[in-house]
């Protein structure tokens, strides 16, 4: 499932401090839900990570040692130790370890370069976690908590119908 | 026959258990363990914690030590091994002989498994470790016939277990070199297969191209499905002629066969795979479980979805129906 165009478009447009401010909000969120998530990296901690979504203007920078989220425009060699690029839904799922990153890489699905033993060490630290991106982002949204973990779970269930139907 | 499957974060662990596992494998996270990769693998506590999880669930957990002890650190493997016998491992897998020694002299009563690592294959290996370290159980190597394990199961004096999906070894296991020659590191002494320090992906005019330390191991162009970066599966110009030298990227599947395994003696089926995620942990494992309950008839198809998962996206009976004698 690729995030629709008409929305992706207006992103190369927007200031970045304004989208990244929604981002680090974000972040903050999980982080504080998972204050463990990155404690399987070792020392992989301090390596620098980016997602490069495919259908997305965009780059999203995380640094485990601050810990902190940096969004940039798309670039094609972005200062990060290891790259990983796909659909954003894709490394979405990848991230709540719903999608298996082998299976989408021996499909091509995932590209990844760079520093592949912290790229390595990040996929196993996402997928020990149990990030739930519509429960721990819902969390965040005050008042319109329910609202949000609804449309949230409603655009995963999407997602990953996606994945299944490709794995048959 | 009991279904054991891989778990190599305590998430992919309760996914297993939950889908059916009657036992789960793990190892801690160090080079006692033959999946020794980076972010992978319990610490005693997870480890510990996992046990009550499958306690609770009527399902059995399996430690493995499975690689070869360092002359003069011996007492990591000696520590790994008290540890788990301490937060109650139901059974030791080990593939060194003299771990399996310390573990039979100091915890007569633990159950010892040999490992896939310690490559037995014949009657007379496995009833030596049954004889002199009560081994319980071997794995078999996947070098083995049916009709080859059929024979075998008549001889010994323990259980038998096999894997039958997942990622397939070259034909010399515990014994390969291979990524000992490109990086110096290798499964059997570090745990590491291809150790990920060494492998580059680099996409070139749209093609994949794979590295491991200073050798290509393949080029997939856009539409190939892709592999793992092991030499094993590498395609490689010999003479005139581009090809898989040694095997091609494919996993193995003998699911197919049960009913044949069963007959032959199997008591177990192995599941590959503890560096693999807890999505496909708990996809494989549902649907063995489901394979396992259901009527010959009806497994193919149950079985057929687990091939995009694979490695190359493609699966084989590998040496188990091996033609070529």
């Amino acid at each position: 499932m690729e995030f629709p165009r008409p929305l992706a478009a207006p992103l190369a447009l927007l200031p970045i401090p304004i989208v990244e401010g929604a981002v680090k909000l974000m972040f903050s969120s999980l982080m504080k839900r998972h204050p463990k998530l990155f404690d399987r990296l070792g020392e992989h901690r301090a390596k620098r990570y980016a997602f490069r979504p495919t259908d997305l203007p965009l780059v999203f920078l995380v640094e485990p040692a601050r810990p902190a989220i940096t969004l940039m425009r798309r670039q094609a060699n972005p200062p990060a130790d290891a790259l990983v690029e796909g659909s954003l839904f894709r490394l979405l799922t990848l991230l709540e370890g719903r999608s298996d990153a082998d299976a989408l890489f021996f499909a091509r699905s995932l590209t990844v370069t760079g520093d592949m033993e912290a790229m390595l060490a990040l996929r196993n630290a996402l997928d020990g976690s149990e990030i739930d991106l519509p429960r721990d982002l819902g969390a965040a949204a005050g008042p319109f908590a329910p609202l949000f973990s609804r449309a949230a779970a409603a655009i995963r269930r999407r997602a990953l119908a996606g994945e299944n139907a490709a794995w048959n | 026959m009991e279904l054991i499957c891989p778990a190599g974060t305590p998430a992919a662990f309760r996914e297993a258990a939950d889908a059916g596992a009657d036992a789960v494998y793990c190892g801690f996270r160090d080079e006692t363990n033959a999946r020794n990769f980076p972010g992978l693998n319990f610490s005693r506590e997870e480890l510990g914690e996992a046990i009550a999880y499958a306690r609770r669930r009527d399902t059995k957990t399996f430690v493995a030590l499975n690689t070869f002890m360092r002359a003069g650190h011996e007492e990591l493997w000696y520590q790994a091994a008290a540890d788990a016998v301490r937060v109650g491992a139901d059974a030791l897998i080990l593939a060194d002989f003299g771990l399996m020694a310390h573990v039979a002299e100091t915890y007569p009563e633990q159950r010892l498994h040999v490992s896939v690592q310690a490559s037995v294959s014949n009657p007379d290996a496995v009833n030596f470790l049954v004889e002199a370290f009560g081994a319980k159980r071997v794995v078999l190597p996947r070098t083995l016939t049916i009709a080859d394990i059929a024979r075998l199961a008549r001889q010994v004096r323990c259980e038998i277990e096999v894997f039958a999906f997942g990622g397939l070894c070259v034909m010399a296991e515990g014994r390969c070199s291979l990524s000992s020659y490109a990086t110096g590191k290798s499964p059997n002494m570090n745990g590491v297969c291809s150790p990920p320090s060494h492998v580059r992906y680099r996409e070139d005019g749209g093609d994949l191209v794979s590295e491991l330390g200073a050798y290509t191991i393949n080029r997939f162009p856009r539409e190939e499905a892709a592999g793992y970066p092991t030499l094993c599966k590498g395609r490689f110009d010999i003479a005139d002629a581009r090809g898989y030298a040694f095997e091609d990227p494919a996993s193995l599947d003998v699911m197919g066969e049960i009913d044949a395994l069963r007959e032959a003696g199997v008591c177990a089926l192995k599941i590959e795979g503890r560096q693999r995620g807890k999505a496909y942990v708990g996809e494989v494992v549902a649907t063995l479980r489901k394979a396992l309950d259901a009527r010959p008839e009806d497994r193919p198809a149950l079985l057929a979805r687990l091939r995009l998962l694979s490695e190359g996206q493609r699966t084989t009976c590998g040496a188990y129906e091996k033609r070529w004698r």
